[in-house]
């Protein structure tokens, strides 16, 4: 495969394509050219296929995870919004839509206002043991998922925060902190410095000079940061796993039940509002990078 | 020291006030993540080398057992102690804890504990020996004593020994635990591979889509890569549930497969619940973090070198494996290595989809915390998977710096 991937290399341009080659050498190049391209479909669809796949599946009116005769058929009758009703009548996935938005919030807002203070002065380069700090910022983004789960566990329930909803947000703005330190600081090392210090000589005060100069300059990065934050929490299942009580289950703890216990169609049902909602925050984050980049 | 000096002679210095004031902003972050976050991984490595059940119960035990050397079986004061002790946890509801960590090094110990408690409520006094050896005669045997002592010591290794599937004797030496009973080492191991395969995978599957992506036109480029990040973005219980709907037998791709002819109604596949199931998920779930850092070190190579080489007369796989491929290892190494160290943390789609053959050292921990309790060990286990990815990120901080992860 590396061999044919050689190969297309040097096709795009046309240039390559000199005199010096041989009428056999091109042929395999061609041969070579669609081989790649057909390998890079089928890992595409690889990436993408499962995922689209449910879609459809959520709207199925039987109680099955695969296409019926009638879906395939495309009979109205065979389709349905039966999970999506059952999901939105019942009381458990509310609640834990409820919860998701609490605590992903409120773990986002608490992230984002110190990580964005913090990657200010880890970006001045003036804070001492650098490469130390940030290791320690970064810390619950390396560390298995498995072991920070653990050991919040021991520690929050032993000073009596273990089945409580603030336990849980605490733990995510841990989790999502250096998502907003990272997107922060890149953002931050392509800011002018001399845009504040012009503000300063002309008697803003630091406060304002921040506020009116540098953050609407780094905005998109720390929106970006807080996106990052949100979706973490919004997707963490292994410390709700070990924290939350049934009063603080959130939706992937709930689908985790749902998959390990008694799988329904309903579970994609809520996948499907996951994926539309993954779709959203791609868009967006995507939209603010260009506009970062001017 | 002397900047200090220097300082206090001029508090007006720029370069204190900006430290000063660099430290300001990233002090609040630093004591919350202290506290949120370094607090409990601390006191999870602490769990796991120190355990004080058994002597906060049994001290006077204990003390009499310091002066057994070992050999036949303790005095009468040592029965004496344990006796009354046993009495007390029982009143105190600690007897469960204190028994259940003796069985771990002696098993059958927890119902001797349990029964003995319960039987010594009818004995009035001594001799205290011949009270206990009636009651069981596992009380005449060296090999309880000795599991006393050992889980009596407050600072203790046995965590991690057992975790890598050694033991300590009861002449105190060191001895790895016989084959048929290593369960831990092989687990890492599998571990390992596994995560190598995957990398490997990802390898494979991501380089070809990186480089489509890195020389397309910038529109269709742009198109790729949102194909990429879509699963990037998505749950990861979604994709999770997505492979459980396509790979179980009653599944999607099992009916296409039968559909296709390819297999028989009653030769559909085993893709789930099993390591393949595992193998295949993960590699979905990581190769995202292959393709990210692989893209952005190709879009760098100018494709006029492919062209030098191939007007130099060089052939194709020739000027791919001389002049591309040699181009691209910062971003095969910083994929590879991410996709590794993601790999043999990664703990819910094995969970999930892996079924007992395709567990990890992740759902050991989990196992472990939830469901035999034995929280030392599970601190061990946790404490080793923490040294391996700790020493692997170093590398990756040394090779690409920490602060360059991918985030799509």
């Amino acid at each position: 495969m590396s061999a044919a991937t050689g190969a297309a290399t040097g096709t795009p341009s046309g240039a390559a394509t000199g005199p010096s080659l041989t009428a056999r050498l091109l042929r395999g190049e061609t041969l070579g050219r669609f081989a790649y391209v057909a390998f890079c479909t089928l890992v595409f669809v690889f990436l993408v296929a499962p995922i689209v796949v449910i879609v459809p599946l959520s709207f199925n009116a039987e109680p099955y995870f695969t296409f019926t005769e009638g879906m395939l058929r495309l009979d109205p009758e065979a389709y349905s919004l039966r999970w999506y009703r059952e999901i939105l009548e019942n009381e458990v996935w509310t609640r834990s839509l409820v919860n998701s938005l609490v605590i992903g919030v409120s773990a986002t807002a608490l992230a984002t206002t110190l990580g964005t203070l913090a990657a200010l002065g880890l970006a001045s380069g003036a804070m001492p043991a650098r490469r130390l700090v940030m290791g320690l910022l970064i810390s619950p983004m390396i560390t298995p998922v498995i072991i920070s789960a653990a050991g919040m566990f021991f520690f929050y329930s032993s000073i009596g925060l273990g089945q409580t909803h603030l336990g849980l947000i605490l733990a995510h703005t841990a989790l999502g902190i250096p998502f907003v330190v990272i997107t922060v600081t890149a953002t931050l090392s392509g800011f002018d410095s001399n845009l504040t210090r012009a503000a300063a000589s002309l008697g803003a005060p630091p406060l304002y000079a921040f506020r009116r100069v540098q953050l609407p300059l780094i905005a998109p990065g720390v929106v970006s940061g807080a996106l990052f934050a949100f979706a973490t929490s919004f997707d963490e299942v292994v410390v709700a796993l070990f924290m939350a009580g049934v009063e603080q289950r959130t939706i992937p703890r709930q689908m985790w039940a749902g998959i390990r216990e008694q799988i329904s169609p309903a579970i994609l049902a809520v996948a499907t509002f996951l994926i539309v909602f993954a779709g959203l925050l791609l868009v967006t984050v995507a939209w603010l990078r260009r506009r970062a980049r001017g | 020291m002397t900047k200090a000096g220097g300082a206090r002679t001029n508090p007006a210095d720029p370069a204190r006030r900006n430290r000063l004031r660099a430290v300001g902003l990233v002090l609040p972050l630093l004591v919350f993540i202290l506290i949120t976050f370094i607090a409990p991984l601390a006191t999870m490595l602490v769990r796991s080398v120190h355990d004080p059940v058994v002597a906060d119960a049994m001290p006077g035990t204990l003390a009499a057992l310091s002066e057994w050397d070992g050999e036949g079986l303790p005095d009468e004061s040592a029965y004496e102690a344990v006796a009354r002790e046993l009495v007390e946890a029982r009143e105190a509801r600690t007897l469960g804890q204190v028994a259940g960590r003796v069985n771990r090094v002696q098993s059958g110990l927890r119902s001797v504990f349990t029964r003995s408690a319960r039987s010594l409520r009818d004995v009035t006094g001594g001799p205290w020996r011949d009270a206990l050896e009636e009651i069981d005669e596992a009380w005449a045997d060296a090999a309880t004593w000795h599991a006393i002592r050992a889980t009596g010591q407050r600072f203790t290794a046995r965590h991690y020994l057992n975790a890598v599937d050694m033991q300590r004797l009861p002449d105190g030496s060191i001895a790895a635990q016989p084959e048929e009973r290593r369960i831990y080492l092989p687990l890492l191991w599998r571990t390992l591979v596994v995560s190598a395969v995957i990398t490997v995978f990802c390898l494979l599957l991501g380089y070809p889509v990186a480089h489509l992506i890195a020389h397309a036109p910038e529109r269709r480029a742009n198109l790729l890569l949102a194909l990429v990040l879509v699963p990037f973005w998505t749950s990861l219980l979604v994709r999770t549930t997505a492979w459980i709907v396509l790979l179980q037998t009653q599944g999607v791709a099992n009916d296409l497969l039968v559909a296709l002819g390819l297999v028989g109604e009653d030769g559909r596949l085993a893709m789930i619940y099993n390591m393949t199931g595992t193998i295949i998920a993960m590699t979905h779930v990581l190769l995202p973090f292959m393709v990210l850092p692989l893209y952005s070190v190709m879009r760098a190579i100018p494709p006029q070198y492919m062209n030098a080489a191939a007007s130099l007369g060089a052939g194709p796989a020739q000027a791919f494996f001389r002049v591309y491929w040699p181009q691209t290892l910062p971003g095969v190494g910083a994929g590879s290595l991410l996709v590794f160290i993601l790999a043999i943390g990664y703990y819910i789609t094995p969970a999930l989809v892996g079924g007992s053959s395709g567990q990890l050292i992740s759902n050991m921990v989990a196992y472990h915390m939830q469901t035999s309790l034995n929280w030392g060990l599970a601190a061990a286990l946790g404490g080793i998977l923490l040294a391996g990815v700790l020493v692997l990120y170093l590398l990756y901080d040394r090779l690409v710096g920490i602060e360059r992860l991918s985030l799509g």
